[in-house]
Order: structure tokens, then sequence, then C-alpha cells
């Protein structure tokens, strides 16, 4: 499976874990002060950044960013 | 006995003029390095790198919303409100920082766009179809334009206003407010202030700007953060002053006003996704040095949203338990600053970061309407080449002027208006474009008639939903469905269906936007 099919499987399982119903009554507070529907997002939110680690690290657009950037490259070889 | 009383009862006025200074102070100082072209003045040559490129798009998409809306809309529905709206968007803006920031910034920086308009009408091959987009987008930028003019108004006159017995800061001088700074002078020093440094830097300023602004209203909702749960004894004793039924997501309250529908919780996700159309994140993308400027915003922007947003959402549960429960979700943050914390500096730094928060949104919005009549409708008409550079940058200078003019007049007209409640219109009209930029940039087959039928029917369906609200306002069908998902839903459906059916882009054009890599 590559990179950017793992990536894609993550996100959409984060997008179905955004759904907490399991949590919607849920007032236990946890290490005292935090409501378990905040302390859960904010875990989310914590897991959203690792999944763009993750992404940037497996599916970074390599090709489209040398493309992009040649004429550039270019340039700067003419300068020179 | 007046002196004294006088003396800390300005101090939080005091503060802001420090704040405004700096910020005036900086822009001017990235006006030293200003390189004189339009395109440091609309993109800032391109030169922006990772960390104020993070710290401008994570402060231009955090509104008033970001310390006033989060802790109010928490007093209001409860702890639900992170899940509901910053949650999703740490997922979904970094999806479209990613998905659609970077190949926008790679067509960008190929084909010298600064505009969105400019990408469109070459992806589509029409003219014509930048005449539909531009005021459509123009005309969903204003309301967020005047949320910010007006937000910063009802923020210093609360600041500003009577307390009780006590009179406002200024009776002598304003009268008719009590004492309370106008709103009709707030709005003028902000304009002026955001004004000066636009016009002066542009881009590059604003991006300085931004950086400054993102520092501020971050460490000053942590500081107020830290003050109100030290007054309340602690976080653990904070929490137990909130009321049990905000602790949940469970819908109860007299109409269902607490709490968060299922239904709603869902389709609210499609909201942020309108920063894959904001006009003026657009122009932040182009900004990047190189792709790999993007590379942190991606990874940080949920975790400044978590920084920023969890403090306010605690800040609104506690306040359940120490305002009554009309008081308007804006005015809670500087209520529960000046019942619990009350020392004049404090309240001054937490509104400036307030303020903060408001401008480094509000000065991308002013500079991207200004590139956007610039670029997409003056140099379009009339030809780029019949300008030289500096009466290009002459032109958007001028602009500029007109649409902080335009917004400082309408932020005086309709003030009394509740134009909060258009933020979460704009954003959803922003969401329902989203399927013309991605599939322009995914989809071979996306068709010139099908971008035509995408913007036609999501902006309908959108335009119907609001009308139904009353022109704003919170809106929900069938239980809890926000409007956005049927707006989004044509705008998709419509893009598909009509590009089928339809004739497809030139060769030329499709090797130009999916070059063989």
């Amino acid at each position: 499976m590559s990179g950017k099919s793992i990536i894609i499987i993550m996100a959409v399982a984060l997008g179905i874990l955004h759904q907490d119903f399991w949590n919607w009554d849920n007032g236990t507070l946890v290490f005292g002060f935090m409501p378990m529907g905040l302390f859960y997002h904010a875990c989310f939110s914590l897991a959203a950044a690792i999944l763009w680690v993750f992404a940037i690290k497996c599916a970074w657009p390599t090709k489209l960013v040398e493309w992009a950037e040649q004429d550039e490259d270019n340039e700067r070889i003419k300068g020179a | 006995m007046m002196i004294p009383l006088l003396a800390a009862s300005t101090t939080p006025l005091v503060i802001i003029g420090i704040y405004l200074g700096l910020l005036l102070a900086l822009a001017l100082f990235s006006r030293t390095l200003f390189r004189g072209t339009s395109t440091d003045y609309f993109v800032a040559s391109r030169s922006i790198g990772p960390f104020m490129l993070l710290m401008s798009v994570f402060g231009t998409t955090m509104t008033a919303f970001a310390l006033v809306g989060s802790t109010g809309k928490s007093f209001e529905r409860g702890v639900g409100t992170y899940g509901l709206m910053a949650s999703s968007s740490g997922l979904i803006h970094a999806a479209c920082f990613f998905l659609i920031g970077i190949k926008l910034w790679s067509f960008g920086k190929k084909y010298g766009y600064v505009t969105q308009i400019q990408f469109f009408r070459d992806r589509f091959e029409s003219r014509g179809f930048g005449y539909l987009l531009f005021p459509i987008l123009v005309l969903l930028v204003i309301p967020y334009l005047l949320i910010g003019v007006i937000g910063a108004s009802k923020t210093i006159i609360g600041v500003t206003g009577s307390k009780g017995t006590m009179p406002g800061m200024f009776p002598e001088f304003f009268e008719s407010t009590g004492g309370a700074v106008p709103a009709w002078l707030t709005g003028a020093v902000i304009c002026l202030v955001v004004l000066c440094y636009i016009f002066a830097g542009g881009s590059r300023a604003a991006a300085w700007a931004n950086t400054f602004q993102t520092i501020v209203f971050m460490c000053m909702g942590l500081l107020a953060f830290y003050l109100i749960s030290d007054k309340l004894g602690g976080l653990g004793a904070a929490i137990q002053q909130a009321k049990a039924t905000h602790l949940v997501r469970t819908v109860s309250g007299e109409g269902g006003i607490v709490g968060v529908p299922p239904l709603m919780f869902l389709t609210y996700m499609l909201i942020p996704l309108s920063v894959g159309m904001f006009p003026h994140l657009f122009q932040h993308w182009l900004t990047a040095r190189s792709a790999k400027s993007f590379r942190l915003t991606v990874i940080a922007h949920p975790l400044c949203i978590m920084i920023v947003w969890v403090p306010c959402v605690l800040i609104g549960l506690w306040a359940t338990g120490k305002l009554p429960a009309g008081t308007p979700g804006g005015a809670v943050l500087a209520k529960t600053v000046g019942i619990l914390v009350k020392d004049p500096v404090v309240v001054g730094l937490v509104t400036a970061g307030i303020l903060a928060a408001i401008m480094s949104s509000l000065d991308s919005q002013f500079l991207c309407l200004g590139t956007m009549f610039t670029n997409d409708v003056v140099l379009e008409r009339c030809g780029r080449e019949r300008f030289t550079d500096k009466q290009i940058i002459l032109i958007a200078r001028l602009f500029v002027v007109g649409i902080v003019l335009l917004t400082y007049i309408l932020s005086i007209v309709l003030f009394d208006k509740s134009v909060f409640d258009l933020a979460v219109w704009s954003f959803s009209g922003f969401a329902s474009l989203t399927p013309l930029v991605f599939a322009a940039l995914y989809w071979e087959g996306a068709t010139k008639a099908g971008a035509f039928a995408s913007v036609i029917a999501a902006m309908t369906v959108w335009l119907y939903f609001f009308q139904q609200s009353g022109w704003g306002g919170e809106y929900t069908v069938l239980n809890g469905v926000m409007p956005v998902a049927f707006s989004f839903g044509a705008g998709a459906l419509a893009m598909i269906a009509v590009s089928i059916a339809s004739a497809k882009p030139s060769a030329e054009t499709i090797n130009k936007f999916f070059p063989d890599l």
C-alpha cells in the first residue's frame, strides 16, 4: 500500500473519530478539570498534527514542487 | 479624588494605544524591506519563510472568533464548541493547506498568479468566469470585514463604557455613549492603523504585522486563562463552577440552545473548508518562499488552534456559573476578565489581544480586495502593458483606501445590526465554492461549463437558505443539518454532472495544469 493511500485512510478514520457519539453525554472530568468532550477533541487536534507529519513524510508533492521551482533554478544558473 | 480614579480607568486604553503604536512601528520597519515592485506589494516577492507563513496564515484564519467567539459560544452551547469549530478546523484547514495551498502556490509561482481569479480564468479558459466569481468573492468578504471593524468597536465600548454606577472613561467628551469611546472613533482608528501599514508595505507589511498580532493574541489568551483560573481557585475549582448541562453535548435548555445536535456536529465539518476559497488566504499562500515553508503551517496549525481554543472554551464553561444566562456571547470574555481579574492592566492587555485577533484578519482582507480590483478588473480590462509597475502599485493603494473607507462607512451604518451572525454565512458561502477549486486542481475533466454550473448552483442554494434564515442568524434544517451541506452538495453535483456532459478543456490547458511529472 502506498504512503498516499495510508494517509487517505488515516484522514478518513480521523474524520469518523471526530464524530465521537460515545462521548455525547459523558461529563467525566479528566485530570479533575477537563470535561471528557474537550479532552477527547484536544487529543484529536494532536492526532491531526501527527497525521500531517506523516502526510509530509509520505505524500509530499516533490515532483510538482520541483516543476514549479524549475524556472527559478534555471534563472539562477543563467544569472551565475 | 477624581484623578486616581481617572488614571486607573484609562489604563486599558493607554495599553491599547501602546499596542497600536508598536504595531505601526513594526509595520513601518517592514516598509524598509519593501522592494518597490508590484510583486512585492501583492505577494511579498514570494519570500516569506516558514514561521512568518504559519503566523500570518493562522492569524488570518482566526478572527475575533478566536478569543471572543470561542468563549461566547462555549458559554452558550457548552463543551461541544471545541469539537464543533476547533478540532474539525485543525484537520480540515491543514488538509486545505496541504491539498489546495501547495498546488495553488506551485501554479502561482510557475505562471505568476497573484489572485485566485487569474488561476480560474486560465484553468477554465474563460475571462467571463472571472466576472462571475469576482462579485461573489467580494460580497462574501465584506461581511467578514464588517465583523472585524464592528467587533473592535463593540469591544472598546465594553472596556471604556460605564460599569454599574461608575461612569464611562470620558463622560465629558462622549455624553451620548455614557463616556464610552464611540464606534465611529474606534472604527476610524482601527481602519487608519491597518490602512497605514497596508498602504505602505502591502503584503510584506501584512505578514510582519500578522506575525506580531498572532503572538500577541495567543499570549493574551493564555494570560487571561491563567489569571481567571487563579482567581477561581485553580483549574479544579474553576470547572466546579460550570453548569453541568454545559459539560456535555446533550441538547438541553429552552429551545435546545445548550449542547449540539449530532447532525449539526456532522455537517458543521464542511464549514472549515471555506479556507480553501478565502481570497485573502490564497494571497498569503503565494507569499511563501518555497513549498517547504508550508510544512510548519500544515503541522502546527491544529496545535495553534488547540493552544488558543482550549483555554477560551474552558473560560466560557467557567463563566456559566458566574454570569447570568442571557449575557451576550461576545461580552463573556471581557466581562469575565472585568469581574474576576479587575486589574486595568490585564483588561488592557486582553483587549489588545482581542484587537490583534481582529486586525490580523482585517489587513489581509483589505489588501486582497485591493489586489483583486487591480488585477482582476483594471489590469484585465485595460491591459497590464498600459501601466508601469509604479502605477499598478498606486492603483492597488487607491483601491485599498476606497475599500477601507467603504468598510468604515458600512460599519457605522450597520453598527446595530447583528453582523456576527453573518460570519457563519460568509464561511458557508466560501465552503460551498470548494468543489470548484478541488475539481480545478485534481480533475482534468472539470470544464468551463461545469465551473459556471458549480458556482451558480452553490450560490443559488446558499442564497435560498440565507433568505430563509431571515438574512443571517443561526439556521439549520432537518434537526440540525447546516445549510452548507446542501449548497456544497449542489456545487459538487453541478460540477460533476455538467463537466461530464460538456466539452473538455483544450489539450494546452490540460498540459498546463496537469503536467506529466
